[in-house]
């Protein structure tokens, strides 16, 4: 039998909150720590404590980063689930099971099966209080036999996992000794699958998007962040307050140059960012669906005000409440035209890390120089999911705080308004409460009908200006957004995407003898090259994780005369996009060619 | 040749002009006029740089009001009952500005309850204006959630629901500062706004306002002449600024005094009957009492200048997070290295 090296998926099924999480992230990080760039996925439940969990490890000779849609590996090690999770894996899968469950024989077969009593090894843990927590490592020594993982890798893992804590670390590998001893003295191997150290991740990082999101928002200058708890967007926040107590300089007298506040609900949450951004601060909020839907009467507001702030939108499966912690792309048409009333709201569409970082870093003078909220689309696989990214990069840029009103500004301008378009291209002079001390800069922003100089008006003329001032100035963002990235391929076709399925469609396209040609788009609205790559191709596929193809919708409205160009492909399961997908879509395009 | 009389002048050498704004557009003898002038009449006394306040207000005909007060000071018309978190995010971004509250029973006690409950929680240092007229005025005469089941609408329709008193569930939220006035009592209402402005906290004020469109009637309890009628009042507030020299001569046990955290003092002279605001227990006691008697309690009902605020807990700096700059908030070159080898494998 020739041995499978670093090439495959391993399948970890246990309930929800009995402290599996622990032993699943030692053996990613025990490959990781042979320099695998393994890719690990938490398919979690809406739950505290007793649903079912997955948890998914792929290595692969690529590094690959998506979820593979098979596993040649499966702990079935959750009862309620282990019927299913057999006959979901296919013929030839190595099974790892809990004999002491005295599962019957016939449901093993056809796979190769280790059988393991963790029941009874367990009790070989001394710590009796621990035990219930410590008994999910054995399963992690048995692993560890199976694919050859050396020792040394899970004990590292296990100090990164418990820095610090010698004796826990300890008392961890112990017990994964339990399940490495019974493996290698009970069983001959009969798979293939195994490691080899390898050099997959150089100088890379792993991070989820979530944490660098909020870095990036710490670098942006944020100083007043307004959140209200919702899955996956908590730990953007979390980690934003972490992050920021250390590494934010405070004051000469020790205090705070920023402030985070748990809101009572996404309605104050984003009237507090838009109430700081208004006073002249950088501000943020983060969310997640239904949380984004609350904003949207306040975010029309800054839109129509001209306030800046940053919204940053975790994006889940919907409607309603859905399935909180799978993930989608599915908010794209309700956050592009968010609000009563005519509004187009400016994202950022990052698909990494990396970009995760420095687009949320970016939106901060985004916001300021447009005055407009900004929204940045994550979703929960980005967000809440460990990626293998390139460090992240210093901003090459400082602060654009945009078109201040200053006392200066004011007496220069021959005549000043808060909404007046001096230069041309629709974007006013703002004022800072308590900086601008002008005579003329006081004045009352309002919701309703206003003029140039910020006064109630209701005449239609004023009305339309104004509106069509503030299009104008979304329009113009197009210059300062991040633009698409192209990649040539070979023939007619053309591919779009957005977002994580960047990361389905890089490892889809990697094998393909003719590949499309690639322009993954990082924001909207729409730079010139989106409009220009549909007229240069005779069919462009649009793949996205939603179930109306919104990207594609959205396309269509502004590109209407090349609709018909446009061929939509669309997973909406929740799960992370796997590479399968994008190869079946683009097969089924070109089937349709050949025809 | 006459000559012409100077403008009085404040302190800062503004005239009370200085103070006012655009025309009002609210009706003829609608008290929420009553209580513009009363805030121009407070921050003209005060010497207060309209430059230096925030005006913030949600939707109704109380939060049209900013427009005719202070003109020299910013303003932000928020949404419908979310006056409280902007004001908590602008208050947050700058602490040198004093942000006014003004929003009305619509906003306050039925779409924005939750902000208001909140807002009370958090204690930010702003003055919250409540003009209380029991009426939804814009959208022409619905009962609003403080309209009393016995307050009949000028058709003759009694409110199905029971009414929310706006300065018990302050009291019962912990509010640290909460009064209630009347737009009619102009002697009354402007110490308690100037004691509001010295106040280091959520200073509440409710004030019943009558609207004299659509709540003006008899039967109305929230007319002009039913509070004149059932108002009820235990003090007479004087407003000390600091370092103020006022003699005020009494009879010992008449007087109480606040003293505010800018140093300013509120006196209190006792009326008919002891009522100590700094005790929680006598302010519950009195609005209960006065409210079974079918009476309406004015004045300052509670105080306790000892409640940190919002930027206390929060250990926020002093100096603004508007005045901060790039090199203030951006974490210095290297932090980010140390970041990523943090996340090193």
């Amino acid at each position: 039998m020739n041995p499978v090296v670093n090439d495959f998926s391993v399948r970890i099924a246990t309930p929800n909150g009995t402290g599996s999480q622990t032993s699943n992230i030692v053996i990613h990080r025990a490959l990781l720590r042979m320099g695998l760039a393994a890719n690990a996925k938490n398919l979690f439940p809406s739950n505290i404590a007793g649903l079912p969990t997955w948890y998914q490890i792929r290595v692969s000779p690529g590094g690959w980063q998506t979820m593979a849609e098979s596993w040649q590996i499966l702990l079935p090690l959750n009862q309620a689930t282990i019927g299913k999770d057999l006959r979901e894996s296919a013929p030839g899968t190595v099974v790892i099971d809990n004999s002491d469950w005295k599962t019957a024989d016939s449901a093993f077969e056809g796979f190769v099966r280790y059988p393991v009593p963790f029941d009874k090894l367990a009790r070989g843990i001394d710590n009796a209080k621990l035990r219930p927590r410590l008994k999910n490592l054995i399963y992690v020594g048995v692993v560890a036999w199976l694919l050859d993982i050396p020792i040394k890798a899970v004990r590292e893992a296990l100090e990164t996992v418990f820095p610090g804590k010698t004796e826990v670390v300890d008392l961890n590998e112990s017990a994964a000794m339990i399940g490495h001893e019974y493996a290698s003295e009970n069983f001959t191997k009969q798979d293939p699958y195994t490691t080899e150290s390898a050099d997959q991740v150089g100088n890379r990082i792993l991070v989820d998007g979530n944490e660098a999101a909020a870095l990036g928002a710490i670098w942006g200058g944020v100083s007043v962040v307004a959140w209200y708890p919702i899955t996956p967007a908590s730990s953007l926040a979390e980690n934003l307050e972490k992050h920021i107590e250390k590494i934010r300089d405070k004051d000469s007298d020790g205090a705070n140059r920023f402030v985070v506040v748990q809101a009572e609900d996404e309605l104050a949450a984003v009237g507090m960012a838009l109430g700081a951004g208004w006073a002249g601060a950088r501000s943020m909020t983060s969310t997640s669906g239904p949380g984004i839907s609350l904003m949207a009467e306040n975010l029309g507001l800054g839109y129509f005000t001209e306030i800046p702030t940053v919204i940053y939108d975790v994006q889940r499966v919907g409607p309603s409440t859905g399935l909180p912690t799978r993930t989608q792309q599915s908010d794209m048409l309700q956050v592009a035209f968010h609000s009563h009333g005519d509004t187009r709201f400016p994202m950022l569409l990052p698909a990494n890390p990396g970009e995760a970082f420095s687009m949320s870093c970016q939106a901060y003078d985004l916001a300021e120089k447009y005055q407009t909220p900004v929204v940045f689309m994550s979703d929960l696989d980005l967000g809440m999911n460990n990626w293998i990214c390139d460090p992240l990069e210093e901003p090459s840029t400082d602060f654009d705080r945009g078109k201040i009103a200053s006392d200066e500004v004011i007496a220069r301008l021959e005549k000043w308004g808060r909404y007046r378009d001096v230069d041309g291209d629709g974007i006013p002079y703002r004022t800072i409460p308590g900086v601008t001390l002008h005579p003329d800069a006081a004045h009352l922003t309002r919701g309703s009908g206003h003029d140039e100089d910020a006064n109630y008006s209701e005449s239609p003329e004023v009305y339309s200006r104004n509106l069509d001032r503030i299009a104008r100035k979304i329009s113009g963002m197009v210059v300062d957004l991040p633009e698409p990235i192209l990649k040539p391929g070979q023939g007619d076709m053309g591919l779009i995407a957005f977002g994580t399925t960047d990361w389905a469609v890089e490892e889809a396209l990697a094998d393909m003898e003719s590949t499309p040609d690639y322009l993954r788009v990082r924001s909207f609205p729409f730079h010139q090259q989106v409009g220009e790559f549909l007229e240069n191709h005779e069919s462009v596929m649009v793949i996205e994780q939603n179930q109306q193809g919104q990207m594609a919708q959205l396309l269509a409205m502004e590109y209407p005369q090349l609709a018909g160009r446009i061929v939509s492909k669309t997973y909406y399961g929740g799960l992370p996009l796997s590479a399968n997908f994008v190869r079946e879509a683009l097969q089924s395009a070109s089937e349709v060619e050949a025809r | 040749m006459s000559e012409e009389k100077a403008p009085a002048v404040n302190q800062l050498g503004l005239s009370k002009a200085d103070y006012k704004a655009g025309a009002s557009t609210m009706c003829k003898g609608c008290g929420h006029d009553r209580i513009s002038e009363a805030i121009i009449q407070a921050c003209y006394d005060l010497g207060v740089d309209g430059r230096s306040v925030i005006k913030m207000s949600g939707i109704g005909c109380s939060s049209k009001t900013p427009a005719y007060f202070l003109g020299q000071s910013m303003g932000l018309n928020s949404t419908h009952g979310r006056m409280p978190s902007f004001a908590t995010g602008a208050h947050l971004a700058n602490l040198d500005m004093n942000p006014i509250g003004v929003s009305g029973d619509g906003d306050s006690a039925s779409i924005g309850m939750g902000q208001f409950v909140h807002m009370i929680r958090r204690n930010p240092k702003m003055v919250y204006i409540v003009e209380n007229n029991g009426v939804y005025g814009l959208t022409k005469g619905q009962f609003s959630a403080t309209a009393d089941r016995r307050s009949p609408s000028k058709r003759g329709k009694f409110p199905r629901e029971e009414s929310i008193d706006l300065c018990g569930l302050a009291l019962e939220l912990g509010a640290p500062f909460v009064a209630r006035s009347f737009s009619g009592d102009k002697k009354q209402l402007v110490p308690i706004l100037k004691a509001a402005f010295s106040f280091d906290g959520l200073a509440f004020i409710d004030v019943i306002s009558p609207c004299v469109t659509f709540n003006n009637h008899e039967g109305s309890t929230k007319s002009y002449t039913h509070q004149k009628e059932h108002g009820v009042t235990y003090h007479d507030p004087f407003f000390i600024a600091p370092k103020e020299q006022i003699d005020i001569e009494y009879e010992d046990g008449e007087l109480q005094e606040v003293t505010l955290h800018d140093g300013s003092k509120l006196v209190l002279r006792k009326l008919e009957k002891d009522h100590n605001p700094a005790e929680i227990s006598s302010a519950r006691s009195m609005l209960m009492e006065t409210r079974d008697r079918g009476e309406i309690l004015t004045g300052l009902i509670h105080v306790d200048t000892e409640q940190p605020s919002l930027a206390e807990v929060s250990g926020l700096s002093r100096e603004p997070l508007v005045r901060q700059e790039q090199g203030d908030l951006r974490p210095a070159a290297g932090v980010l290295q140390g970041i990523n080898d943090s996340f090193r494998i």
